[in-house]
């Protein structure tokens, strides 16, 4: 039988909720640890690996020059690399501080302690190192992570779903928040979470990030029957989304945030 | 010759978040003794700023992986007192149920895949899936009850969808209770092996009374998600006055902050809760709690494992016994809320201020927010149990380490270690940094 690959995970500035997800897997993740050598996982293990790592999955955004080092360090001594979940992929809701000046926002939170620390704005890991895979979403969905993980380790590439959540909602028969006088992301956002929220009744926050190509007039024609200001549907997708919506944008915060 | 230390861990690990230990010993004096953390800044409080009220929960949720239920908890309970929304009792139940699940599920991860291997003498649970097959595997069985529940009863454990200002947008039907019920039971020999388990390790022998701080309350009640906050030492205050308790200070030796009570130092999570509200209990968590001699007052640090076994087997019959009491009398699905960003104001709004606290498993966790009459957060502020522990923990480290000094630079790393993980500090949480000591440092690391 093959060697088996060896595989890390790393968190950068996040939750560790991702990371987690793994745990949850429950007795699954021991018929997962037979297909892999699993070397590095800080949550849980205390052991280290000097090696080459066949696949590092790097949970968490790159927000500090500590980060920039050690994912440089991580890419170098890494075949494979797979972003995990929004902070990775998207910059997630690390990203809502760039809207805000630095220096500022440091001394809010830290006041006088502020000087111990610097800041870089937030940026996703594919904007600091090149990233093979991707897995999105807040918190990473298990069904999708598998098969992520099967297909780094097959060596084959993965399509993440490019259609807008609205595709699965609709499978999952539920009743659209438009026709129920609510706004809600799934129109713009992408699917592969099988409409995570709405089938718990909560509407889409666009965790997964936008769709490359999303259908810009139909979206607009939603909104004008249902008498949403686009500027509002901006101001909630910038929940995740900040870092691609605020890239080349200056500093600013100042939109409405009531419809 | 006096002995000479210097231990320096980086990156601690089985801690969820980032931290480092360092002790500095120089011919048998204890020159330094710190817990550094090195998360990096996310500030959310700055972030919070300018959103939505409706929004807080969502995002305050994804300060930590492990404790979502309870930052959601926190941050709901502070966000509907800032605008004068009152929840209804159903609303209430189903909320002391999913912090049930909450401390249930986060104490089995700590027990099992943070603390056993200590104890085993691994360094992870990986090589225990060959050495202790069957204690993993009931590990993983625990923990993915947990979570099956709260998949049920939210969406999902890791940032909760369902449970939002206002209520519940989606209710469990009375299959999903049955099924949630033969859950949490079908877990009650697992959760009894766990005890046999525990009886078999060996805590190291350490004393420090310190001051333990935890929601109180008068009913019969064992307080998690409402009540006041009161200390052993018989200090009691509305969660209002929540600084009074949580005092930031700035030491001689930092800019940074620490917080203390009535001493130089309080200790908040199982342990503490223990300490303050053990009567209250559940029969059965009770008779764990004398299993290991904790009807009165415990002083060792590493016990609080012990605690959180003992609080395992409250939460699951607090929980059991909330999800029969529904399955005989029904739920109301009237209550069923969907607010989304309160676009069609379904929820008044006033400005206010408002302070959620609740007991997230590693201790009492603070949400304060003040809104402005359009429900926008105009300030937020957040206190973690960790952030309150950290300075308790460097007092315990400077009392154990001239105690241990005759034993190997492993051993002392190893017991300093283990006392840091027995508090299951959770440093992904960090949301700021105000506890942290930097003795001598221009520029900490990780910053």
């Amino acid at each position: 039988m093959m060697k088996a690959p060896k595989v890390a995970f790393f968190d950068f500035t996040c939750c560790e909720g991702c990371q987690l997800q793994v745990a949850n897997l429950g007795e699954e993740l021991l018929e997962l640890l037979k297909f892999l050598d699993l070397v590095e996982f800080r949550e849980t293990m205390s052991e280290r690996w000097d090696g080459i790592y066949d696949i590092a999955i790097i949970e968490g955004s790159i927000t500090t020059p500590h980060d920039v080092e050690r994912i440089k360090r991580i890419r170098q001594r890494s075949k494979t690399l797979i972003a995990y979940g929004s902070c990775a992929t998207i910059g997630g809701v690390n990203g809502m501080k760039n809207a805000f000046d630095l220096e500022e926002i440091l001394r809010y939170v830290y006041g006088e302690g502020a000087r111990f620390f610097t800041t870089l704005p937030t940026r996703p890991v594919h904007e600091v190192v090149p990233v093979e895979y991707f897995v999105h979403g807040c918190p990473v969905y298990q069904p999708e992570f598998l098969e992520v993980l099967k297909c780094a380790l097959l060596g084959i590439p993965y399509h993440v779903p490019d259609v807008a959540v609205c595709v699965e909602c609709k499978f999952n028969e539920n009743v659209c928040f438009y026709e129920r006088g609510l706004t809600c992301l799934g129109p713009i956002t992408r699917a592969g979470c099988n409409s995570w929220c709405i089938n718990n009744g909560n509407i889409c926050y666009g965790c997964r990030g936008m769709v490359s190509n999303p259908n810009e007039r139909g979206f607009l024609e939603v909104l004008e029957r249902y008498g949403v200001r686009v500027e509002f549907l901006v101001r909630r997708m910038d929940m995740y989304n900040a870092c691609r919506i605020l890239k080349g944008a200056g500093k600013g915060h100042g939109e409405e945030h009531t419809r | 010759m006096g002995k000479s230390i210097r231990v320096d861990v980086e990156y601690l690990t089985r801690v969820e978040g980032h931290g480092n230990i360092v002790v500095d010993v120089r011919d048998g004096t204890l020159r330094e003794c710190r817990l550094e953390i090195i998360e990096s800044p996310r500030f959310f409080e700055g972030m919070l700023r300018g959103r939505s009220i409706f929004e807080a929960q969502h995002i305050t949720s994804r300060i930590c992986g492990i404790c979502a239920c309870a930052h959601s908890l926190a941050s709901i309970q502070a966000a509907e007192e800032a605008i004068g929304f009152v929840p209804s009792e159903q609303t209430v139940k189903l909320r002391k149920f999913l912090l049930d699940i909450e401390i249930l599920d986060s104490h089995v991860l700590h027990i099992y895949f943070l603390v056993a291997p200590d104890l085993f003498g691994a360094k992870s649970f990986v090589p225990l899936v060959e050495t202790h097959n069957a204690v993993v595997r009931r590990a993983l069985r625990l923990k993915k009850t947990c979570n099956d529940v709260c998949d049920i009863l939210v969406g999902r454990h890791v940032h909760p969808i369902s449970c939002t200002v206002g209520g519940f947008t989606k209710l469990p039907r009375p299959g999903d209770l049955e099924k949630m019920r033969s859950l949490l039971l079908g877990m009650i020999p697992d959760l009894e092996a766990t005890v046999d388990l525990v009886r078999g390790f060996r805590f190291p022998e350490f004393e420090r009374e310190t001051e333990y701080v935890a929601l109180v309350s008068d009913d019969d009640e064992y307080p998690l998600l409402m009540g006041d906050i009161g200390s052993t030492d018989g200090v009691r205050l509305p969660k209002k006055d929540y600084r009074k308790i949580t005092n930031e200070f700035v030491v001689p030796h930092s800019t940074a902050k620490h917080t203390h009570l009535s001493r130089d130092s309080y200790m908040v999570g199982a342990l503490a809760r223990l300490n303050l509200n053990y009567p209250k209990l559940h029969p059965r968590a009770k008779e764990i709690a004398d299993l290991f001699g904790m009807h009165r007052k415990v002083t060792n640090p590493y016990l609080n494992t012990v605690a959180q076994l003992v609080e395992c087997f409250h939460c699951l019959y607090h929980a059991v016994g909330i999800v029969e009491e529904f399955l005989e009398r029904g739920l109301d699905y009237n209550e069923e809320i969907v607010v989304g960003l309160n676009e069609k104001q379904r929820i008044p709004v006033r400005a206010g201020s408002g302070v959620g606290a609740v007991e997230a498993p590693r201790g009492t966790l603070y949400h304060h927010y003040e809104v402005d009459d359009h429900g926008r957060i105009v300030h937020a502020n957040c206190v973690i149990p960790t952030g309150q522990n950290l300075r308790n923990i460097e007092y315990d480290m400077r009392k154990l380490v001239p105690e241990i000094l005759d034993r190997s630079e492993e051993e002392i790393q190893l017991a300093l270690e283990m006392l840091v993980r027995a508090y299951d500090p959770c440093i992904s949480c960090s949301t700021h940094f105000l506890n942290v000591t930097f003795v001598g440092r221009e520029n900490p690391k990780g910053s």
